[in-house]
């Protein structure tokens, strides 16, 4: 969150936290000396020398191990030093994520000379191990389990899928923008009338009997949530993908001006603004390629993949996921396309209406009166009146980040 | 089989009709109208028995030798024939009680009508008085007024003389409307109301013929038109024929509406697509036309949609022309003894008569039946669910039928799609919801006494077709949801679709149908669905619902703060809220929420002391008794506890622990 604030007198300069190393390893990969390096599954930055990963992965086995001797099911978490800060995390049973992060410097100068002063106390834990969590939460979303890929062709299998995956994923970081909404990961509920609500109600059931291989329905609008057909923990990180990076994705070109959504070269067709966020661009073209990404639920026990299919008209976006097995066939997408663009367009003007009406009402126009963040752990609903708008790269909080600071350590006090 | 026997023939013809066999369409199925079961039976017509029927009464007459050896009048509701003897003197022409059978007419000449003072039970007739008219007269009761129309002179005469040029005139019991045809044409009607013994004129219309007629002769048939009241109101109904210069595919039935002020109009016409002889009946707001060369029927119901050709509306026939029910005769009298099989009633026979609104007689059979419609079997004719259901709407005994309409379309085979699910559910809800709005409009003038000033004023009729929530829950959501046939997906997905229906016509849903909701999500272990549902207060705020959250709690724990969330929204559950966290040992918690309404001052300390003890929490303890000494001091100004507080073991319990000098001290002034 401190990003680039010029200090006052000094000329001081902040340099945000960054991510230093980001690796996973499993001790039982190479557990004989001089195999050290099997036990390496992946290491970021991977330019780092051999020898220095097998270094770094085992002191922090080291560390693991030994804090298990005062606390035998709650081993480190993190670990302080005066530069950086690192993270631990066991996802799966001997399967360990760490992440590395620089604590963030004022940069004084003093005779002309730069001096560099880490702030140790900056960051907090509690985000960071949530970021960690959620770094593991977003790969088992697309790819399942460590687990799954060691059983699908073994290590060979996990090294790739986590090279690919992380690889970029990491870059989407941005771990100067995390605050206390990281911790909570929540879902931003659209608020909505009982009767519209239950005109959204229905429209899933419909569409869910028209399209009956749809096993699961999600409903978004203005990227906030209105209904779910998955379970909370898997709704609560695809929220996060099509929120940070879905819809983002898609917003610009819309901003643009390009890509124009109304289509009306279907000839007999009702006009709508429906289009596919995922899957084919273009229905007209007999070429399009129906490829949609894989997304794996349920992983504690029924383990199910699925095919994510994201379909937007306006402000409502609808997530339909069907079996993986069945593939999406262009015919498909087309039926798809023709029954659901023209019934989610007229919803989505519903909506938008109805919200007008009610944000009249309710005066929720005007600044809000008071800053707050709210936080149901039980329906994971989340509301800030800090965040004027939580993007993926900038966290726009319309308070002094010491404040954010603040109501962080008083998070983490309250739920010690 | 003829429209309506010419006047002066009431008579029904002896004899001829039946050969015996039904034919009909009766093999292809669904039949959806029927000969009513309790016919009424009479002697048939022979030389020495003459048989009437009276309109007004619908009453069948049977005189055996002009009333010496018997009259016999039986009725469609009057389960007792009534019976009685007059002296013959010569052929009796027409005979008719008056409303209550109270007074006897008789016309035995052309030119005379007897008048008898009946009393029941009393087997001979007491001779009150005797009326000369001039020639030919015809009867008509207007209740306890007769009138005569004189065909002679054709004019009319009542107490009051209207003197018109009158062709023919048809009169319709139920609506007290008298209709004559004049001109000479015979195609401008002229209505006449009559109500207690005055006699209103209405405004005289006409009725559109199918072509210019080329001579000046009478080219409207009595035959042609009948009145009847359809949806309350007043229609003559006119049987246009086929004509070859009109470019129509067949016979019509046209509907003028006869208000009883303003002028009559041209309404509705019946496409009938087909030619011949026709008959026509109106059975529970519908229209039958009888279709004597196919021994078919066809019905229409003016409230469906229809075709609006700018002037009338053009309906075409609502289910496949179907044959009337094949009827069984018993064979009745002594000569059944050696139990012969019931004789299949020939129907559509030549020797039928019709008369409105939905009577059939054989004169050769000496049956009269009622007309019913069953709507069992339209259940399968009509696909479409959602005109099926505008049709089953609007009949009178349609329950049952809907609600197995219902119960049946929500399991296989036939199991409708949602969208036809919800277009029943929004039908059925428009209807319950019309009752009530018209019930609650109905209570708010009572309430505010106005109901003398508007003697109009009557409680809504709650008809058969307002299915609320508990018929719904009773005959179909509950058994549907218990058969546990169908995917859970469709079970909730229905559930919500009525839910939704009830809800966008405003009509409060009732607790037991949550419950349904809850029951199911439940027993599929779909609680963030259930979670969901309350998020959006689709399932709305009531106790019984916060309670059965509460018992949730053990295999979904959130259900327990969703479930105080909802008794703190009702605002009138603050005890069963302090109970709630008490019974969790969350005494802090109660405290603090009885202390937030302002109710800490009356509260029972030992309730609070009794959780503080359960929860084994000492700090707790000390807190909540030091709470009530606070309490006890700020009220009483000493911070021991009265005798009537029953705390003595907690303040022993207190003394054990903390020790005597923990107790707070009595602050002096």
């Amino acid at each position: 969150m401190a990003t680039a604030a010029v200090g006052g007198a000094g000329q001081e300069k902040q340099l945000a936290p960054t991510l230093l190393s980001f690796f996973i390893y499993n001790p039982k990969l190479g557990p004989k000396e001089g195999e050290e390096e099997k036990k390496i599954l992946f290491y970021h930055p991977n330019e780092v020398e051999k020898n220095e990963k097998i270094r770094n992965v085992g002191l922090c086995e080291a560390i693991v191990q030994f804090t298990r001797t005062f606390s035998p099911t709650k081993p480190a978490k993190s670990l302080h030093t005066q530069k950086n800060r690192q993270f631990f995390h066991e996802p799966e049973e001997n399967f360990w994520m760490v992440m590395v992060v620089r604590n963030p410097i004022i940069e004084k100068h003093k005779d002309g000379k730069p001096v560099y002063e880490y702030q140790e106390e900056e960051l907090l834990d509690k985000v960071y191990s949530s970021v960690l969590q959620q770094c593991y939460s977003m790969y088992k979303l697309f790819n399942g389990t460590f687990l799954k890929a060691m059983e699908d062709g073994g290590v060979k299998v996990l090294k790739e899928r986590l090279e690919k995956f992380f690889h970029r994923y990491l870059q989407t970081l941005h771990l100067q923008s995390c605050d206390l909404l990281d911790v909570f990961c929540g879902i931003s509920f659209f608020p909505l009338d009982k009767m519209t609500y239950l005109k959204i109600q229905s429209f899933i059931n419909r569409m869910e009997e028209s399209l009956n291989i749809v096993k699961y329905t999600a409903f978004l609008y203005n990227d906030q949530l209105i209904w779910s057909g998955l379970e909370q923990d898997d709704m609560r990180i695809l929220y996060k993908y099509l929120t940070t990076s879905l819809f983002p994705r898609h917003m610009e070109p819309e901003l643009a001006g390009r890509d124009s959504p109304i289509r009306a070269e279907m000839p007999g067709n009702l006009q709508h603004y429906g289009r596919f966020l995922t899957g084919p661009l273009n229905l007209n073209d007999p070429e399009a390629k129906c490829r949609f990404p894989k997304i794996f639920v349920n992983t504690d026990d029924t383990y199910e993949e699925l095919h994510l299919i994201v379909y937007k008209a306006m402000s409502a976006a609808v997530c339909f996921m069907i079996d993986a097995s069945i593939p999406p066939t262009l015919e498909f997408c087309r039926k798809l396309d023709s029954i659901v663009g023209p019934q989610l367009t007229v919803l989505a003007s519903d909506i938008c209406e109805q919200y007008n009406i009610n944000k009249r009402i309710s005066g929720a126009e005007k600044e809000p009166q008071f800053k707050f963040i709210y936080f149901n752990h039980m329906n994971l609903a989340e509301k800030s009146t800090i965040h004027m708008r939580k993007t993926p790269s900038v966290s726009l909080a319309s308070v002094h980040p010491d404040l954010m600071k603040i109501l962080g350590d008083i998070n983490s006090d309250f739920s010690r | 089989m003829s429209r309506e026997p010419p006047p002066g023939e009431e008579e029904a013809p002896g004899g001829g009709g039946g050969d015996g066999t039904a034919r009909g369409r009766a093999g292809e199925g669904g039949c959806y109208l029927a000969l009513c079961a309790r016919p009424v039976h009479f002697e048939k017509a022979n030389p020495v028995n003459c048989v009437f029927f009276d309109e007004a009464n619908k009453q069948v007459f049977a005189v055996r030798s002009g009333g010496a050896t018997g009259v016999v009048v039986k009725g469609l509701e009057d389960r007792n024939p009534i019976s009685f003897r007059m002296e013959d003197k010569g052929e009796v022409k027409c005979i008719k009680f008056s409303l209550g059978n109270k007074i006897l007419a008789v016309q035995r000449t052309l030119k005379s009508v007897e008048f008898l003072n009946f009393i029941p039970d009393s087997p001979q007739l007491e001779y009150t008085q005797e009326c000369k008219v001039s020639k030919c007269p015809k009867l008509m009761w207007l209740g306890e007024t007769l009138m005569l129309v004189l065909p002679e002179k054709r004019s009319l005469k009542l107490l009051k003389n209207q003197s018109i040029n009158v062709n023919w005139y048809m009169y319709c019991p139920e609506s007290s409307v008298i209709l004559l045809s004049t001109t000479v044409l015979g195609n401008v009607l002229q209505p006449f109301y009559f109500k207690s013994g005055t006699m209103s004129k209405l405004s005289k219309f006409e009725i559109e013929l199918p072509a210019a007629p080329k001579s000046s002769k009478l080219s409207l048939s009595e035959r042609d038109i009948a009145m009847a009241t359809i949806y309350g109101q007043l229609y003559v109904l006119y049987l246009r024929h086929h004509s070859r210069t009109s470019n129509s595919t067949g016979a019509e039935v046209v509907l003028y509406h006869l208000p009883r002020e303003g002028s009559c109009k041209k309404t509705h016409i019946l496409k009938l697509n087909r030619t011949g002889k026709f008959a026509l009946n109106v059975v529970d707001n519908l229209v039958v036309v009888h279709h004597q060369d196919t021994e078919t029927s066809v019905i229409f119901d003016i409230k469906l949609k229809g075709e609006f050709d700018g002037s009338a509306t053009i309906h075409q026939f609502v289910l496949p022309p179907r044959s009337i029910q094949p009827y069984q005769m018993p064979v009745a009298g002594p000569a059944s003894v050696t139990s012969q099989s019931p004789v299949p009633c020939k129907l559509y026979s030549s020797s039928w008569i019709v008369f409105q609104p939905d009577i059939i007689i054989s004169a050769s059979e000496g049956y009269l039946w009622s007309l019913q419609v069953k709507l069992e079997p339209v259940v399968n004719l009509l696909l479409d669910k959602g005109k099926l259901m505008d049709f089953l709407l609007q009949r009178k005994e349609c329950k049952m039928v809907i609600l197995s309409v219902c119960s049946q379309m929500l399991s296989e085979p036939e199991r409708g799609s949602l969208s036809v699910i919800a277009t029943v559910f929004d039908k059925l809800n428009h209807e319950y919801k019309k009752y009530l709005e018209a019930e609650q409009s109905y209570t708010m003038v009572v309430e505010a006494g106005l109901s003398r000033s508007n003697p109009l004023l009557k409680r809504p009729v709650r008809t058969q077709a307002v299915i609320d929530q508990s018929d719904m829950y009773t005959h179909v959501l509950s058994v549907f949801t218990e058969k546990k046939e169908a995917p859970h997906k469709f079970t909730i997905a229905v559930l919500m679709e009525y839910i939704r229906s009830l809800n966008q016509f405003q009509i409060a849903v009732q607790h037991y149908l949550y419950e349904l909701v809850v029951k199911t999500l439940v027993q599929h272990n779909l609680f963030y669905m259930l979670h969901q549902f309350l998020q959006y207060h689709v399932l709305s705020d009531s106790k019984p619902l916060a309670c059965l959250l509460l018992s949730l709690e053990s295999i979904y724990p959130p259900a327990h703060q969703l479930s105080l969330d909802m008794l703190k929204r009702l605002s009138t559950a603050n005890d069963e809220i302090v109970e709630v966290l008490l019974s969790k040992h969350q005494v802090l918690a109660a405290l603090r929420f009885i202390r937030g309404i302002g109710g800490h001052d009356s509260i029972s300390a030992r309730k609070f002391l009794d959780a503080a003890k359960q929860a084994e929490d000492d700090m707790l303890f000390y807190t909540i008794f030091r709470f009530f000494e606070q309490r006890n001091q700020r009220l009483r100004g000493n911070p021991s506890f009265t005798p009537g507080e029953h705390c003595e073991e907690h303040v022993t319990f207190f003394k054990q622990v903390f020790g005597e000098q923990a107790l707070m001290k009595p602050t002096t002034f």
